[in-house]
Parts: structure tokens; sequence; C-alpha cells
């Protein structure tokens, strides 16, 4: 039993790379939205599970692949977070963690319920007729979607990396971050900011929601199945940091992967949290996370 | 400034003038409600509409509240006068402390009888604490044997529970494999953690024995589980004859998608009570469902009700799933009860209840007979998806096709 588990180590790990790439998408909205701008953002499960159904809905309707709607559902996805944060969350929020925590949770029940309602309960699948085509590793198959939402997260961690390095947006952002007086002092728009930010999170979600349909399944509750894993992946790899949740993603990934192998794939999700406890004792910051 | 507004309005006489009026709209508005609540017989479903397994809740539903609509058609409960039944409607949120929470509610609207739950760790505590009121309760859906084997006299089923529906699955699938020439010999079971999942994979392991297949592994998952690689490369290093998934719905799709994705040969997938294999799992996935199996609850598609109930139910828009008519079965079931009783007393129900010999010719049973609240005459079926369609392969007597197996 074992021996035939070791055996198996190499898939497992690889597995877990694929995987942990979807996390890390997930990843990567919450990392800006916690991190960056410190808000709890309960409602990321619930505007995952909408990304997933305007993928979906996107097939379904229009027969637009998944992965061709990531270029309609993205800038839909940043349009809504910057409203919801502007004339939602920003302006009722008047500041206060509690009134954000709870303007959050009250998003998501209603996002939640509302889709319950137009959509019903109903799992959606999408049926392409590249799904089971895989590249034959000769131990292990790797199927294109995932292979592709692989690379897709690489491309879009290098794209938010760049473009918080070095544009003037990625400053201003890290400047707000930082210190909201000083930046507005220099003349910053911290509002607009924070909602752009906001918005480039949500961003992140549409297209991880569009790579994310052709492996897993859409319902009103897909989302909190993705989104603990996130919060654990963004505490890892460092609030704020992109790098950070690529890195996070892949260990939390590779960790429940090989954990599933050893342990059992009931108790092997227990890795996760241990490296949950562990972080928070250890290295409270996280891997790429800085001292405020 | 409201309250002076109050002070200089409410004066003696308008006070007693507006007392009056309340004490007659009251008499007047509120008798016939009474009246009317006095005369309807009401049922709670309670189900867990929000949560994943809101879609099998939304069935469930939909199922018993066709059958309300049916029985008030026809008259009502004709030995109370025709009273009307009446759905009152609970969410256990997946959790058996909603479960429960949702029951004393419901006493305290005044409730006639409960039926659920879906989930039977939700079924067994809502049944519970419908029993320290002993008000009749009836499983539609919810297979662990301990729902009816506390001796606790308010509690029915119609449908079977695992350890017949094991039994079952493992004579058919001994009779399907006689049949081919016995080529499986081996089976890996992939369950879910929770008592269904558990308690089946138990069951069927002994059960498959008595007919000289061996159950050569046994994985149990998380529910939800997100990723089943590391399952099908397990399944794929093992090589069984058959895979039998005992799961939830969102896993027994993902780990069917898996195995294809995969590659990973096997004669057969053999689920017991597959909570993802129905009509729209056929349709959204042919080429996977395609020679799947399942041995689960299924209506008789030689029947004229049933084909009657499958035709409203798609012509509602509605996949016809076995919560459906497990649903409709249950309402019946009460309803016949109520019937039998001449009333809403609690011990004349549950005493018509014990003794129901009620006929459901859209269900493959036998007679009704129940024992220790247990319907004996229930019996799941093996089914098979073939063309787009699902057959029914087995027993014999109610099938509506050959199986295919080994699958092509």
């Amino acid at each position: 039993m074992i021996s035939a588990s070791l055996s198996m180590l190499p898939a497992a790990i690889i597995n877990g790379f694929m995987y942990g790439a979807i996390y890390a998408l997930v990843a990567l909205g919450l990392t800006l939205i916690y991190g960056v701008l410190h808000i709890i953002n309960f409602a990321h499960g619930a505007m995952l599970m909408l990304a997933l159904y305007a993928a979906f809905f996107l097939f379904d309707l229009f027969n637009i692949d998944p992965y061709f709607s990531i270029l309609i559902v993205t800038p839909c996805a940043f349009i809504f977070g910057y409203l919801i944060y502007r004339y939602g969350i920003g302006s009722l929020a008047k500041g206060k963690d509690q009134n954000i925590l709870l303007i959050t949770l009250g998003l998501s029940i209603i996002i939640e319920n509302g889709a319950l309602f137009f959509f019903s309960g109903d799992q959606q699948t999408v049926n392409l007729t590249y799904g089971f085509e895989a590249f034959d590793l000769g131990f292990m198959y790797l199927s294109y979607p995932k292979v592709i939402s692989f690379f897709a997260a690489l491309l879009m961690c290098a794209i938010l990396w760049a473009a918080m390095s070095l544009t003037d947006l990625g400053r201003a952002i890290r400047a707000v971050a930082k210190e909201r007086q000083g930046a507005r002092l220099v003349g910053i728009n911290v509002e607009h900011i924070f909602a752009v930010t906001f918005g480039i999170g949500i961003a992140c979600l549409g297209a991880a929601g569009c790579m994310m349909l052709p492996i897993f399944y859409v319902d009103p509750y897909t989302g909190n199945i993705f989104v603990l894993v996130a919060f654990t992946i963004v505490v890892l790899g460092g609030m704020g940091s992109v790098v950070g949740a690529l890195v996070g993603g892949f260990i939390i990934g590779i960790t429940e992967s090989v954990g599933g192998l050893l342990l059992g794939e009931s108790l092997g999700q227990i890795g996760i949290s241990l490296i949950f406890i562990l972080i928070l004792i250890f290295r409270p910051t996280g891997l790429f996370g800085s001292k405020v | 400034m409201n309250k002076s507004i109050l002070k200089t309005n409410t004066s003696r006489r308008n006070f007693l003038g507006g007392t009056a009026a309340t004490v007659a709209l009251t008499a007047g508005v509120g008798t016939p409600w009474i009246a009317q609540a006095a005369s309807n017989v009401k049922i709670g479903l309670i189900h867990p509409a929000t949560g994943w397994a809101a879609y099998p809740a939304a069935q469930l539903r939909y199922g018993a509240q066709m059958a309300i609509a049916d029985i008030n058609a026809a008259g009502g409960i004709k030995s109370m006068g025709g009273a009307q039944l009446e759905a009152l409607l609970g969410d256990s949120q997946t959790k058996p402390e909603i479960g429960a929470a949702e029951v004393e509610k419901m006493n305290e609207a005044g409730v006639h009888a409960i039926q659920g739950c879906y989930q039977s760790a939700v079924g067994l505590a809502a049944s519970a604490a419908a029993a320290k009121y002993n008000i009749p309760f009836s499983v539609d859906v919810g297979v662990s044997d301990k729902l009816v084997q506390r001796g606790l006299p308010n509690v029915f089923r119609m449908a079977d529970g695992y350890g017949r529906i094991a039994r079952d699955a493992a004579t058919n699938l001994g009779e399907i494999n006689r049949l081919a020439g016995s080529p499986a010999k081996t089976v890996i079971i992939v369950h879910e953690e929770s008592e269904f999942g558990t308690g089946t994979a138990k069951l069927m392991t002994a059960a498959l024995k008595e007919h000289s297949i061996e159950v050569i592994d046994t994985i149990k998952h998380a529910n939800p589980t997100r990723n089943f690689d590391n399952v099908a490369l397990r399944i794929k290093s093992a090589k069984p004859d058959i895979v039998m998934p005992i799961n939830y719905p969102g896993e027994y799709v993902l780990l069917a998608k898996t195995l294809r994705q995969q590659r990973v040969d096997f004669m057969a997938s053999y689920s017991v009570l597959g909570g993802g294999f129905n009509f729209k799992f056929v349709d959204d996935l042919p080429q996977i469902a395609e020679n799947m199996i399942d041995v689960n609850h299924w209506y008789n598609p030689s029947s004229a009700s049933g084909q009657a109930m499958r035709a409203k139910t798609e012509a509602d828009g509605n996949y016809f799933t076995f919560e459906v008519y497990c649903a409709y079965m249950s309402v019946m079931f009460l309803a016949d009860g109520f019937e039998r009783a001449g009333s809403t007393d609690k011990e004349a129900v549950n005493a018509a209840l014990a003794g129901s010999t009620i006929d459901v010719d859209f269900m493959p049973y036998g007679k009704t007979e129940m024992v220790n609240g247990q319907n004996m005459g229930s019996r799941a079926v093996a089914i098979q998806a073939q063309k787009g369609d699902v057959q029914i392969i087995a027993p014999s007597e109610y099938a509506s096709a050959k199986a295919v197996f080994p699958r092509t």
C-alpha cells in the first residue's frame, strides 16, 4: 500500500501544481483586497460563483468557449467590483471595519440566494469537445483544461506583478496600502484607488471563474469550496504579495494532493490546517509578507 | 414630536372606539382564518433548501407539492370532510441541529405530520425531535437504517434503507455478472465520509462477498472534494474490474469526469445510491454516462401513473429525479394515514400509518407492509444509461432493457 502510494508520488506532486495554480487564481483577487485594502471580503466565494455562472451562461447561450469568455467576463467583473466598492462597500462602511464585514457578509447572502432563486441549486457543467483530451506523461494524463489553467495562472500572476511593481497605478495602490493619509496628501484619489483595487481583485476572480469552469462545476455554493483555501494561501504567501499567492497556491495544492495520497482523501485535508497554524506561529507575516 | 401627536389624538373615546373596531375586525377576519386552519391538514416539509443539497431539496419540495395539489384536487381527505393538505416549508440548511429546530417551529405552528430530510443525519435529528411530540414523521429520502431502528413509533419510511439496498445491489450485480460469464471479480468502493457513504460501503463489502466478488480497496473522501486525480490514479494502479461510487451529486460527477480524463479502464461503474446519476447527468455528459450503472430508487416506467408523473414533471421544466417520486409517495402515504384515521389525532394517525397497505403503482414495489416503520415491500433497482436514456436492467420483472456488461 505504502509502496503503491510512493510510486504515485510524482503524479500527486504534478497534480498538486495543477490545482495549486487554480487555487492561486482565486487567491490573487483575495490578496489584493485582503492584503492591500485590509478588507475581509466575505463575498469573495459568492463573487467567484457569479464569475463561474457568467462563463457558464456565455457557453450555454452563445456557445462561447470559457477561455474566450475571459475577455468578456474579466472587464465586466472589474466594472462590477469597482461599482460595488465605490457605491456600496466604500460609501456605506464609512471606514469602519465592522461595517465592511457586515456589508460583505450581507452581499454574499444576497448573491448566493439570488443565484439560488434565478439559477436553481442545480449543478451545471460544460461539456467541451476538448474537455477530456490530455497529454500522456506515461504515469498520468494531464488534461488540456488543467494545463491551460496552470499557464494562465502563471501569466496572470506575471501581469499583476508587473502592474503592481512597474506602473503608476501599482505604485499608487501600494502607497495607499502603506500610508493612506500620505497618499492623499500627494494628490492620490484614495477612494478611486480603493475602488480600482477592489475591481482588479474581482476581475481576477472573473478570469479564475472562466478557467475553472471546464474543470469543475458551478452551483450557488461552489465558491465557498475554494474561498477558505484562498484565505489560507493569502496568509501563507503574505498579504498583498502576488508572488506569495502563487507560491502559496502551489504549496497548498501539493500539500493537499500528497496528503490525500498518503493519509487518504478524507484525512489528507489536515495538512492545509497544519500549515495555516504553523505559519501563524512561526511567520505570521507570511512567506513573502513584510512587517508593518 | 411623534409622541405629542399621539397624545393629542388619542382621547378616551378614540381609544375605546379603536379597540371596539379592532375587536370587530379580529372577529370578522380572524374567525374564517381559524376555521380554515382547523380544517387544513398541515404537512411540514423539511429539506436542505439552501446549501450544497439545494437542488435535491428543490426536487423533493416539487414532488411533495405536486402530491399535495393532486390530493387536494381529488377532494382532499374525504374522511375529514374533504380537509385540504397544506404544506409548511422548512429549511434544514444541511445541518442536523437546524433540522431539529425546524421541527420545533413547525410544532408551534400546529403541524400534523412532517416529512424529510434528504440527509440521514438530519433525518435522525429531526425525527427524534418530532418524537417528543409524537408527530407522525415520514422519511421521504434518507437511507440510514438507524432512522427506523430506534423504536420510535412516529417514524416511517416507504422507500428502502441502505441495508436492503446493499443486499439488492449485490444480488443484482451477482446476477448481471453471472449472465456475462462472471468476468468481474474485484471492486473498489469510493464513498463519501458521512453516515450514508460509510454505512453503505461497509454493507456492500459484506454483501459482495456472498457473490464471490472481492472489495480490494475502499477509498473515503471528504464533502466537498475538489480533486479526484489521486483517487483515479489509485484506482488505475489497482486495476479493479468494477468501480463503485457511493457519494453525493457534486463528487459523483467530478469523480466520473476524472476517471475519464485519467483513462481508467474498468468493466463497469456500478454505483450504489449514486447521487449524481439521473436524467440530467445523462443529458449533460452523455459520453461519460453511457453504460454507467446505478442502484437506486427509481419509478416503474411501465405504470401509467409513473409515465404521467414523469410527463408532468418534464412539462414543468424539471428533471424526473428520484427525489420527485419519493416525496410524492411520502405525501400519499401520510394522506392515506389521515384518511384512515379520520382525524389529525397523532396516536390514531401513527397507528394508521403503522398498518398501511397503500398501493403505489408508480414505484416498482410489492405490496406495502410496514414492519417497525419500514415498508418491506419497497426495493431499489439497477439502472443503466443506454443511448441517452436510463433503463432498468435488474431485477428482471421490472427490466426494460438488457444490461450492457462489461461496458462497451
